[in-house]
């Protein structure tokens, strides 16, 4: 069949599944979007490309899916390289089509020109520059290929325009169905070494005081509910990373929650003391290990992961297995059951973590009365007075960790933020990308008031194509997590750190985007707005609670400490 | 510098040289592909000593013969990494003593007829060619293992090199260890 390259690209798109694209046209991509009027694909039109990247982000979290992100050449292809660098560091299955200028036209400079594949290389698991319109098919085939399976990542397909104007000869293409990807190069391996699952199942058995550490890998790799029947098995205790809130029922008895830096005592204190560290998809991140000659200095270590570079990176694994993690437990699982679990008492290890948990909850300082509203108070009651199932969506900073510390996550794929790369105002553009992949459920972003003021203009975004979010904005009128630091570590001399109490006005703004927005000033109006913004089902929220500007996120191992030195809030010093 | 003893190996290196080891890579033969190779390493702060890039008897693929400088990173780590591009097909470490090293130089000496037949002479025992004679100056060239190549540049040196091209190092296992 005849086709040109645009018409190639968009009916390459609906091969893949894809239900949604999220973008913004300009001179280079036009072509391929005069198309789109054709297709099923529903197109959702942003403010900012680095919108377009996120909710393509917030998508894939939610869905499993990969998100996709359409943009022009030049400036609208830098605006998306801070997604990319997300979704790359927090292994999001993502691809970006980014518009070129015509292939004769590359090198000179060109109006809107940039070297799109040269200037993102190293924040894509993998780019392509498509040099004729019929390699299209295949290129977008190898693109979906390369980014859903292995470690996934974001991809980027770069279309020079001739190749996809139906003006231009050279978009002149024979479409068949039976294209076939060409890479020789890329064959992740997914299955795991019997023998090592035999040696990790053995170091499980002999361990006194063994630690599941989980990762972002067990989400991505659909293995949570593989995660439960290997802790119930076993009766091991679990930490979930911030990249893997939710991959374990946060009430489960055997869930520690979340370790590392503004990790509860209990996660990172058991995995201080273990003897065995069993991580499953996950990194041996700075921001878990700490100082790492002081990390876990008496555990031994098998390392689940499916990207080979991991094993042995930071932490020389004893036992490493490059293996799809769903794949390794359930190996694992086998394996434990059919030879048994080890006769190894633990009991007084589970005295031990128990008599943590009693004396170290994650705690802060209730107001007595006052009308001082507590950041954390507003996360509860948000916990509280939602489903189960609700989608909390965060940006990067205090309300991040107080967010992911006070929610109770009971299902994964329910808590989506920037972990990696820590990008601030990517919770409203995540949670609307969330909430496109998942009408039916709620969702929640969590912000602060520096990031929401990077990307709030999604939420006309939002409006127009009618995406009903929740905002609840932590308004400290800081960047609170740097005041924090300045506090503690720079002698309380703060550098450009305050933002306005008094502008914007949040309110104002969040209606004039076509908002129902609220401003909560005292506690007592907390449960009431909540109540409100649950009921509105047509258009998004916004609540801006102003909260009390001195509080710091505990407990905090600080940078560069050992884990050991963890400071937990100052109600609890007296205990340590 | 010597030539490592005993090993009854017709590879030939410095001792020093064990901080390098050498990776064959095979990768596609795509544009660009040179550039992700060397991004990979200025990235993750990888040192190489020398690169060399030339296509194979398959027009599909180009190898890539890059030594690599152990200081700078664990050697799993540089392989594990280059094997994450997706346009890289093979990679073989080459250990040292284990492989045919081989590398050619191109070099301008200053040479009067003076000092000609004595040059000439030296080069001669090295197995290099003269490429072409000028008034005062020689332009010489030589193949071979990369540490025969050291000795003879320090020795040309007396004569005063004008300029001189080294292409670094490429590399086979040896027929008896392929692996």
């Amino acid at each position: 069949m005849k086709m040109d390259g645009g018409q190639a690209l968009i009916r390459a798109l609906e091969l893949e599944g894809v239900d949604v694209l999220f973008g913004l046209p300009g001179g280079a991509i036009l072509p391929v979007y005069d198309p789109i009027i054709d297709s099923s694909i529903r197109h959702i039109l942003v403010r900012h490309e680095q919108g377009a990247g996120h909710m393509a982000e917030g998508y894939a979290h939610a869905t499993g899916r990969p998100g996709v992100v359409m943009v022009t050449s030049g400036p609208g292809a830098t605006n998306i390289v801070t997604p990319l660098c997300d979704a790359h560091l927090d292994s999001v299955p993502m691809v970006a089509i980014t518009g070129q200028v015509p292939f004769a036209a590359i090198g000179t400079d060109a109006f809107q020109e940039c070297d799109t594949t040269g200037i993102t290389q190293s924040v894509t698991k993998h780019n392509f520059l498509v040099a004729e319109a019929q390699d299209i098919p295949r290129t977008i085939k190898e693109a979906f290929h390369i980014a859903t399976t292995g470690r996934p990542g974001p991809v980027l397909v770069d279309i020079p325009k001739d190749i996809v104007d139906p003006d231009n000869p050279r978009s002149a293409l024979e479409w068949t169905d039976d294209v076939e990807i060409d890479l020789p190069g890329y064959s992740p391996q997914t299955d795991a070494d019997p023998v090592a699952i035999v040696a990790a199942a053995d170091l499980i058995r002999a361990a006194e005081r063994p630690v599941l550490y989980v990762g972002g890998g067990i989400l991505k790799a659909r293995a949570a509910e593989a995660l439960r029947q290997l802790a119930e098995l076993t009766g091991i205790h679990v930490v979930t990373t911030l990249m893997a809130r939710g991959a374990f029922p946060d009430s489960h008895e055997l869930c520690l929650g979340m370790p590392g830096m503004h990790g509860n005592f209990t996660a990172v204190t058991a995995m201080q003391e273990s003897d065995l560290l069993i991580a499953l998809g996950a990194r041996f991140d700075d921001r878990v290990t700490g100082r790492l000659d002081g990390f876990a200095q008496g555990a031994k270590i098998v390392h689940v992961d499916i990207d080979a570079a991991e094993l042995g990176k930071v932490r020389r694994p004893d036992v490493a297995i490059l293996s799809d993690c769903r794949v390794a437990i359930e190996a694992l699982v086998v394996e434990l059951a059919s030879n048994g679990i080890g006769g190894v008492n633990r009991g007084a290890w589970r005295s031990r973590v128990n008599g943590w948990q009693e004396n170290f909850p994650l705690s802060y300082e209730r107001t007595q009365g006052g009308d001082e509203i507590k950041p954390q108070m507003v996360i509860e009651k948000l916990r509280d007075s939602t489903p189960d199932d609700t989608i909390v969506a965060s940006g990067v900073g205090q309300h991040q960790m107080w967010a992911s510390q006070y929610w109770s996550f009971e299902h994964p794929y329910t808590w989506i933020n920037s972990g990696g790369l820590g990008t601030m105002g990517f919770s409203i553009p995540a949670a609307i990308g969330a909430k496109v992949g998942c009408p039916d459920k709620m969702v929640w972003a969590v912000d602060g008031d520096g990031c929401f003021q990077m990307t709030a203009q999604e939420l006309v975004t939002a409006t127009v194509e009618k995406i009903p979010i929740k905002v609840a904005l932590l308004n400290n009128s800081y960047l609170g997590m740097v005041r924090q630091w300045q506090e503690m570590f720079y002698g309380e001399r703060y550098s450009e750190v305050s933002l306005s109490k008094d502008v914007p006005d949040y309110k104002a703004w969040a209606e004039s985007m076509g908002c129902v927005a609220m401003r909560v000033d005292s506690p007592e109006e907390i449960d009431a707005a909540i109540t409100n913004a649950n009921e509105v089902d047509d258009r998004p929220v916004v609540i801006d609670f102003r909260v009390a500007a001195a509080e710091k996120v505990y407990p905090m191992v600080p940078s560069g400490a050992s884990n050991s030195d963890l400071l937990v809030s100052p109600s609890q010093q007296d205990q340590q | 510098m010597n030539e490592q003893s005993g090993s009854g190996s017709a590879g030939q290196h410095r001792v020093a040289d064990y901080r390098y080891h050498t990776l064959v890579v095979t990768v596609e033969n795509k544009s660009g592909v040179l550039a992700r190779l060397s991004a990979l390493f200025s990235r993750r702060g990888f040192n190489i000593e020398s690169l060399a890039v030339a296509p194979t008897d398959d027009e599909r693929f180009s190898r890539v013969t890059v030594v690599v400088d152990l200081e700078s990173a664990p050697l799993e780590q540089i392989i594990k990494q280059l094997d994450k591009l997706v346009n890289v097909v093979n990679i073989r470490e080459l250990h040292p003593g284990h492989a045919v090293e081989r590398e050619l130089m191109i070099v301008t000496v200053s040479a009067g007829p003076d000092r000609r037949d004595e040059l000439v002479e030296q080069l001669d025992r090295a197995g290099g060619k003269v490429l072409s004679v000028g008034a005062d100056a020689m332009m010489l060239s030589l193949v071979g293992p990369p540490a025969r190549i050291d000795e003879f540049e320090e020795l040309l040196r007396q004569y005063g090199i004008i300029e001189l091209q080294r292409t670094g190092r490429v590399a086979l296992a040896n027929l008896d260890e392929d692996d």
